[in-house]
């Protein structure tokens, strides 16, 4: 790889896990040695949290609790808007109420094969074990789980799991599982231990002495941007996948406060994984300024398929069945139209490519439900689709009752994020990341229901342990305004603020999100290849240089200015962008979500290269110029062995 | 912006099957500004031409306020995020109905509203939810955060992290977990608010007394919870409810008023059983 792209810094190892045991007994031997903070202690110590999702919000409330003086942050009006309340499938526990031969061991088998070998043992293993509290957790706070007749919790198998182990509420447990959350801490601020700072989006972290000791935040109704102090501080501010400007996240969802944290010294783990979701209502127009995913659930009784020809725009219904290809069921059998997210994703991806997509653009492929229709009756379907089928509907105009549904993959999730150790604290002390905005427990690819699993093991039982151990060395000196480390913050902030209003250029924000989105989709997407990411390394630059002479933001900064937030935000996706294709191109192999063109087996699957690539890539953040670090963490896999995925 | 329609060839980002895509549309809108809460604010005609009937009414919002920031104007700010109807951040009054309902045919959100609803050479009211204790912070863009203090005073259980015990151990029948569910499913929008001649948050309120009242685990602060959500939507300067049913007509999400019922009959018992609103 050439040395203008990267250079390589000193490996990176996770110290904090107690390696002297066995693996089932590491969480509770570091919970033991962790240092622990007096309760009376507690109300001396201020922690900073942003974000109120799955992950901030239970860690807010629960370090509230606790007796930590909580400051919590969020962009949104209320907390309950964070996005994990979008989450549809479900949540994974090993309780094994089914009898079917779950454990928490298989469950930690199942999450680190299926993440194809590129996440940590330790942390996959302790989210297993923890998984089991969460749901007690949730039934103890009210969330209105999926029951059986008796009374007893519902369970179903999920996202191809041999066992039954998701816990659901309807299509929508990520909102009830956030509303558990969100009642917390609600409670908490009616008690005076969490202080709420609505609508403030974090602009800069302030390290002080080589900690993190606050943030720089932006009153998003007054404009007003100041400083906040804290003896530690948590991000939960989740995932970057409107990298990609489409995505399955939320219109606000950014990258701005993990990317500055970067920028201060956190290292950015893995951020080449991205996961793209198969089952996704397909882009209609230019105008089109989000994707909708529909419930991986369909695929149980749906068809996929193409025409056998190129450029066939026959009505579907008039296309007899021997001139269709079912291509899932052709080339894998044994899974069928039930293979994991990242092969469905990329086999659409060939179909289309051949020029046997359909819809606008050839963008598509059909979800057929005539079979079922027939095998099942109308009613059997409406009463286990109903609502997607509306959802679906109302989004196209068309009625897949009648006529086969289309879909696309899009971006839904990232495994990326700021590296973490054991603790969940990242390579700036007193920093912690949590929930989506970490890399930890997914490898390069995560399983369906494993992310609220995941949020929520962080935020209500692993960092409300492992912060103590930091905190037992505070109350940290007191700082102010008067800090040069806090004045420079600042004024950098603000000089960014009133930089993005003075351009005054022929662009919005949304036109070069826009630009950068399909870039990021066409040359670092479902596949990508040396050639394909050079190019998007070549004018990512170029968009980043335009970006910053053409800029239009109008309106001002004293008032609410959703065009001026959007131009911060797309202003780091661009240097993200950089570093995803950076990441993407030095990992010369294809695992989980990241596929190489050149790292494929005969038959066209992902071929990991495991003697060079079984590490995390832990980037650094080199000023303006010079180019990132890569520090390596090697995954050493102790429990579970290496084996190549196999799903035909 | 869309693409142009005719044609057999579809570039990327044009619309659905050539045979049934309607014809783009030049429509009127009539948008509140208010620069901030102290201003008194007015309707202000804009023009928006080639809208696609596949764009959602938040993108077709988009495409004007792009125009006007090219055009050195301010953007109309509007409240939005996940845009598949869930997180309950948008809300606007479209031709003087919740989430345009009047328009829709039934209730949605208004991210879920689609430009197929209208006609070419309509104009559209546009207007943001109106009452008391939603103050206007710009344009259509208002406070709710009463609703979060409403939650605030009594709208969860008291469950700290780590004291549950197994959760087999709370059997819950069928019928109340799946009655509580359809009321948890509130999504804190507040069109009951604004769909209410009285602007009475109490659908809201009753949602979440139901939510919680319906599960074993709710019961030993029942008394309590409802008692003081009542007293504080009170506080916040909501209005009375007179069983009217706007709200739950227009609710995106079906909360039914059997909710509201269900609020009376615990506040009754709670009173009578003697409990009182903290001051």
């Amino acid at each position: 790889m050439p040395l203008d792209l990267f250079t390589v810094g000193d490996p990176i190892a996770d110290t904090k896990a107690p390696m002297d045991v066995p693996i089932g007994e590491r969480w509770s031997t570091r919970r033991f040695r962790a240092r622990l903070v007096n309760p009376a202690n507690r109300r001396k110590l201020t922690v900073i949290v942003v974000g109120t999702g799955l992950a901030g919000g239970s860690a807010a409330a629960t370090l509230g609790e606790a007796g930590y003086k909580v400051k919590n942050f969020w962009f949104h009006d209320s907390p309950r808007r964070a996005h994990s309340v979008a989450a549809q499938g479900g949540i994974n526990a090993a309780k094994n109420y089914r009898n079917d031969g779950d454990s928490v061991h298989r469950l930690f088998y199942d999450t680190v094969k299926g993440g194809d070998f590129r996440s940590r043992e330790n942390n996959v293993h302790r989210l297993a074990e923890v998984s089991v509290n969460i749901i007690d957790q949730c039934v103890a706070q009210g969330v209105p789980f999926a029951r059986e007749y008796g009374g007893l919790l519902d369970n179903r198998s999920f996202g191809g799991a041999q066992v039954s182990r998701t816990f659901y509420a309807r299509g929508q447990t990520g909102q009830q599982l956030l509303y558990g959350a969100y009642q917390a801490l609600e409670r908490q601020m009616a008690a005076g231990t969490v202080e709420q700072f609505a609508r403030h989006e974090m602009l800069d972290l302030i390290v002080i002495d080589g900690r993190a000791r606050g943030i720089v935040a932006r009153n998003l109704i007054t404009g007003e941007v100041s400083t906040h102090f804290a003896d530690a501080v948590v991000l939960a501010t989740g995932g970057y996948s409107n990298v990609f400007y489409l995505s399955t996240n939320a219109k606000g969802s950014n990258a701005t406060a993990i990317w500055r944290a970067h920028k201060r010294g956190a290292y950015f783990a893995n951020p080449c994984y991205t996961q793209i979701h198969p089952t996704c209502i397909p882009v209609k127009g230019d105008y089109q300024s989000k994707l909708t995913l529909m419930s991986e659930s369909l695929r149980n009784d749906g068809r996929v398929w193409v025409p056998k020809e190129r450029g066939d725009t026959r009505d579907p219904r008039d296309i007899p069945e021997g001139e269709r290809d079912y291509y899932l069921e052709r080339i894998y059998p044994a899974f069928g139209n039930l293979v994991p997210r990242d092969i469905a994703s990329r086999q659409a991806k060939n179909v289309c490519d051949e020029g046997r997509g359909v819809g606008p653009g050839g963008l598509g492929v059909y979800l057929d439900f005539g079979d079922a229709m027939k095998r099942l009756g109308r009613p059997a379907i409406e009463a286990k689709y109903g609502n997607l089928f509306d959802m679906y509907a109302q989004i196209t105009g068309e009625d897949p009752y009648e006529t086969p549904m289309r879909i696309y993959p899009a971006v839904h999730y990232t495994m990326g994020g700021l590296w973490v150790d054991y603790d969940l604290q990242s390579t700036i002390p007193g920093m912690f990341v949590i929930g989506e905005a970490n890399f930890s427990d997914h490898g390069a690819n995560r399983l369906g229901a494993s992310a609220l699993m995941q949020g929520l093991a962080d935020g209500y039982f692993v960092l409300p342990n492992t912060i103590n151990d930091y905190l037992a060395d505070g109350p940290f000196e007191k700082v102010d305004d008067s800090h040069p480390a806090v004045a420079e913050a600042l004024q950098e902030v603000q000089g960014r603020v009133q930089k993005l209003l003075s351009i005054n250029g022929n662009r919005t924000p949304a036109s070069f999100h826009r630009e950068l989105g399909r870039l990021m989709w066409d040359l670092c997407g479902m596949e990508r290849s040396e050639e394909s990411l050079r190019k998007a390394l070549d004018r990512i630059p170029e968009i980043r240089q335009e970006f910053w002479t053409n800029l239009k933001v109008s309106g001002d900064e004293n008032t609410i200015n959703p065009t001026l937030e959007h131009a911060g935000r797309v202003a780091d996706f661009i240097e993200l962008a950089e570093l995803m294709c950076v990441d993407a191109l030095h990992r010369a192999e294809s695992c989980g979500g990241h596929f190489r063109a050149e790292s494929q087996t005969p038959e066209g699957e992902a071929l990991r290269d495991d003697e060079n690539f079984a590490y995390v890539a832990a980037w650094e953040w080199t000023p303006e110029g010079a180019p990132p670090v890569l520090h390596r963490e090697a995954l050493e896999y102790e429990y579970v062995h290496l084996a190549q995925r196999s799903y035909k | 912006m869309t693409a142009t329609r005719e044609g057999a060839t579809f570039a990327s980002g044009t619309a659905t099957d050539p045979a049934m895509a309607p014809h783009n549309m030049t429509l009127t809108l009539r948008i509140w500004r208010q620069r901030g809460p102290a201003d008194k604010g007015r309707m202000v005609t804009y023009q928006v031409e080639d809208i696609s009937p596949d764009m959602s009414f938040l993108e077709m919002l988009d495409v004007l306020n792009e125009k006007l920031i090219l055009a050195g104007d301010d953007p109309v700010v509007f409240d939005h995020d996940c845009r598949e109807g869930i997180c309950g951040s948008c809300g606007l009054m479209i031709n003087g109905t919740a989430h345009g309902r009047g328009t829709s045919g039934g209730p949605t959100t208004t991210c879920q509203l689609h430009m197929r609803k209208f006609k070419d050479g309509d104009t559209i009211d546009i207007e943001p939810w109106r009452a008391t204790a939603f103050p206007v912070i710009k344009d259509l863009s208002v406070d709710r955060s009463a609703l979060d203090r409403i939650i605030q005073s009594g709208g969860y259980i008291s469950a700290p992290t780590g004291t549950a015990p197994e959760a087999h151990s709370i059997l819950v029948p069928k019928k109340d977990s799946d009655a509580a569910f359809d009321a948890a499913t509130c999504i804190g929008c507040g069109a009951c608010v604004a769909a209410c001649p009285n602007a009475s948050s109490m659908l809201f309120t009753a949602a979440k007394v139901s939510h919680l009242g319906l599960l074993p685990q709710g019961q030993p602060e029942r008394n309590e919870r409802v008692v003081n959500m009542v007293a504080q939507q009170d506080r916040e300067g909501f209005g009375g409810c007179t069983n009217i049913g706007e709200c739950s007509a227009a609710c995106p999400k079906g909360i039914s008023m059997e909710n509201i019922s269900r609020l009376n009959h615990d506040l009754l018992g709670a009173l009578r059983a003697g409990a009182r609103p903290k001051s």
